[in-house]
C-alpha cells in the first residue's frame, strides 16, 4: 500500500500541532524536531516493512512515545505549556495526559488552534500564508519559497520572524473563547483563501506544487467546518469557492500542459463531484444575515458551473455579482474580472472602457492578466495591431514558461503582419 | 545463485547540520522509490532476507579489555540497514544494488558476498 499523495506533509502538520500543544508555542522548534524524527523513523522502517494499515496511527504513536520520553527526562519541558504543567509534573498523570492529546479529536483541535495562531493580527498576510504552509502543510522553507515564488533566504527570514511572533503569543489560540474565535475567524478564512489563490492563479511554474496548494487549502478549509463555532455560512461559502474552482482544474491544462482559458475549456472535464460539493456548500451557506465575499465569489463560480457551454453563460448575472463584490470588497483584480464580464455582456468596446476605468496603483498593470484582457478585447474589436501590442506586453509580464507559451500561442494565432 | 549482503550506509533523512533540510514531501518520494526498488527485487526472486533498518545509536566493544565506546562513525559511515539478496555473481549483485534509491541522498551500498559454508 502506498500512502496517499501529501500524506507525509499533512501528518507533519498534525504532529507539529499536537506536539506544540504539549511543549508550548515557545518550543515549536522542539515540536518540529520530534516530528522530523517520527517521519524519518517511519521512512526507515516502512522502506523495509511496507506501509502499515494505519500509517497515521503509527506516526502518532511514535511521536507520542517520544514526547513522553522527553517530558520524563527533562523537568523543564514539563513547564513549557503553562496550562498543562501540573498534569505533566506527576508520573500518574503525565502519560495519560499526553495520550489524550494524541487522540484524533484532540489532534484536529490542535491543528485548528495552530491555524488560528498562524493567522495572528500581528503577522502580515504573506507571513500568515507562509507560516500555514510551513507548519500545517509541512512545506520546507525552500518549498514555501518555490510555492510563493520568493527567494529561499527571504522566505526563511519571513518564517523565522513569524515563528518568533507565534512564540511570543505565549500559548496556542483558545478555541473555546467564542468572541475571540469569531473575531479571528475572518483572518483564518482570508489566509486559506490566499493560499488557494496562490495555487490557482499563482506564479509557480510547477503545476504539481500549485495543485497541492489548492488541495491543502481545501483540506484546511474543510477542517474548519469540523468545528461547530467555525462552521458558519461564510466558511461554507469559502469551501464552496474552493471546490467549484478546484473542479475546473482538470480542464485548465491541455494534454501538452498548456493553459486553456475558461471560455475554451472542455466543460465535460470539470470534476462533477467537486462541483456538486461546491453547489451543496453554497446552498448551505445561504443562511444568516451576513453576505461575505466568499458567497459572491462562489455564486460567480456556480454560474459558470451551471452553464453547459461558455456561450450559455448569463453574463448579466456575472456582472451583477461582480458589482456586489466591488461594493463589498473592492480590489483591482475584482474590477478587472468585472470589466471582462462587461465585455462579454455588452461587447468589446464597453469592456475596454471598463478596463481602462479601473483605478489601480500600478500593481495590476504589472500582472500579465491586465494586458491580456486588453489584448483579448482589442482582438474582438477587430484591431489586430492593438491586440498584438497588448499580448506582447502580456508576454513580457508572463511569470513562468506555461504563461509564456500561452501568450506566444495567442500571438501566433493573430493574422500575420 | 550466491548470496550477498547489502549494507546500506547513511541515506537516512534525519536533519543534520550542514545538510539541506529534508521535507516531508521528499521523504514520501524517497519511500516510494525505495518500495518500488524492493518490490522489484522481490518480484524477480532476488531477496533472500528482507533485512531491517538499524538504529543510529552505536556501541562498539573492542580490545582485550573490552572497552566500550560510542560508534566512532560519521552518519554517512553508519550502517543504516541490511538486506540479503541472491544473485548470479558479485557483478550481478552490484548491478542490482545500482537501483537502490539511497545514492540520491548521499548514502552508499556495500555489496559483500556471503561465504559459502559448504564446499
Amino acid at each position: 500500500m502506498e500512502p496517499e499523495p501529501g500524506f507525509f506533509r499533512r501528518q507533519s502538520g498534525r504532529l507539529v500541532s499536537a506536539l506544540t500543544r504539549i511543549f508550548g508555542v515557545r518550543n515549536v522548534a522542539l515540536a518540529e524536531d520530534v516530528t522530523q524524527d517520527a517521519l524519518c523513523r517511519a521512512l526507515s522502517v516502512w522502506q523495509f516493512s511496507g506501509v502499515p494499515d494505519d500509517p497515521a496511527a503509527w506516526l502518532m504513536a511514535v511521536a507520542r512515545n517520544r514526547a513522553i520520553d522527553i517530558l520524563r527526562r527533562d523537568r523543564n519541558a514539563r513547564r513549557f505549556a503553562p496550562d498543562l504543567g501540573f498534569l505533566l509534573d506527576s508520573e500518574w498523570t503525565l502519560a495519560p495526559t499526553v495520550i489524550d492529546l494524541f487522540e484524533p479529536r484532540a489532534v484536529t483541535d490542535g491543528e485548528l488552534r495552530m491555524m488560528f495562531s498562524c493567522s495572528a493580527p500581528g503577522l502580515p498576510e504573506e507571513a500568515q500564508v507562509a507560516l500555514i504552509l510551513h507548519i500545517l502543510c509541512g512545506f520546507s522553507n525552500a518549498e514555501v519559497a518555490g510555492a510563493l515564488l520568493s527567494s529561499v533566504a527571504a522566505t526563511e527570514k519571513r518564517i523565522t520572524r513569524a515563528k518568533k511572533t507565534l512564540a511570543s503569543s505565549g500559548r496556542l489560540f483558545e478555541l473555546h473563547d467564542d468572541a475571540e474565535l469569531q473575531k479571528r475567524l475572518p483572518a483564518v478564512q482570508r489566509a486559506l483563501y490566499l493560499l488557494f489563490n496562490e495555487g490557482y492563479h499563482g506564479a509557480s511554474p510547477e503545476v504539481s506544487v500549485r495543485v497541492s496548494l489548492c488541495r491543502e487549502a481545501l483540506h484546511l478549509a474543510r477542517m474548519l467546518l469540523e468545528h461547530p463555532a467555525c462552521a458558519i455560512p461564510s466558511t461554507r461559502a469559502l469551501v464552496a469557492v474552493m471546490s467549484l474552482h478546484a473542479a475546473r482544474m482538470p480542464a485548465r491544462l491541455d494534454s501538452a500542459g498548456d493553459l486553456v482559458p475558461l471560455r475554451q475549456q472542455d466543460r465535460t472535464l470539470w470534476d462533477a463531484a467537486l462541483t456538486a460539493e461546491g453547489i451543496t456548500f453554497l446552498d448551505a451557506s445561504a443562511t444568516g444575515a451576513t453576505l461575505s465575499e466568499y458567497h459572491i465569489e462562489a455564486a460567480v463560480a456556480a454560474v459558470h458551473a451551471n452553464a453547459k457551454t461558455a456561450d450559455e453563460t448569463p453574463w448579466a448575472e456575472v456582472v451583477g455579482l461582480y458589482d456586489m463584490l466591488m461594493a463589498l470588497r473592492p480590489s483591482p483584480v475584482v474590477a478587472l474580472s468585472r470589466a471582462i464580464a462587461i465585455g462579454e455582456r455588452d461587447g468589446p468596446e464597453a469592456g475596454l472602457l471598463a478596463v481602462r476605468a479601473i483605478e489601480h496603483d500600478g500593481r495590476l498593470a504589472r500582472t500579465p492578466f491586465y494586458e491580456a484582457a486588453l489584448g483579448d478585447l482589442e482582438l474582438r474589436a477587430g484591431r489586430i495591431e492593438a491586440a498584438r501590442r497588448h499580448l506582447e506586453a502580456a508576454l513580457e509580464r508572463a511569470r513562468n514558461p506555461m504563461e509564456r507559451r500561452f501568450f506566444e500561442g495567442r500571438l501566433r494565432a493573430l493574422v500575420p503582419r | 545463485m550466491s548470496e550477498f549482503v547489502f549494507l546500506y550506509r547513511g541515506g537516512v533523512m534525519y536533519k543534520t547540520p550542514g545538510e539541506p533540510e529534508r521535507s516531508p514531501e521528499e521523504m514520501q518520494a524517497q519511500l516510494g522509490k525505495w518500495r518500488a526498488w524492493m518490490q522489484e527485487l522481490g518480484a524477480k526472486g532476488h531477496i533472500k532476507t528482507l533485512g531491517a533498518p538499524l538504529e543510529q545509536a552505536s556501541k562498539v566493544v573492542s580490545g582485550p579489555k573490552k572497552a566500550v565506546t560510542d560508534g566512532p562513525f560519521a552518519e554517512k559511515d553508519l550502517v543504516s540497514g541490511f538486506t540479503i539478496v541472491e544473485a548470479k555473481d558479485h557483478a550481478h549483485a552490484v548491478e542490482l544494488a545500482m537501483g537502490c534509491p539511497v545514492f540520491a541522498i548521499g548514502g552508499s551500498v556495500e555489496v559483500r558476498p556471503v561465504m559459502k559454508m559448504q564446499m
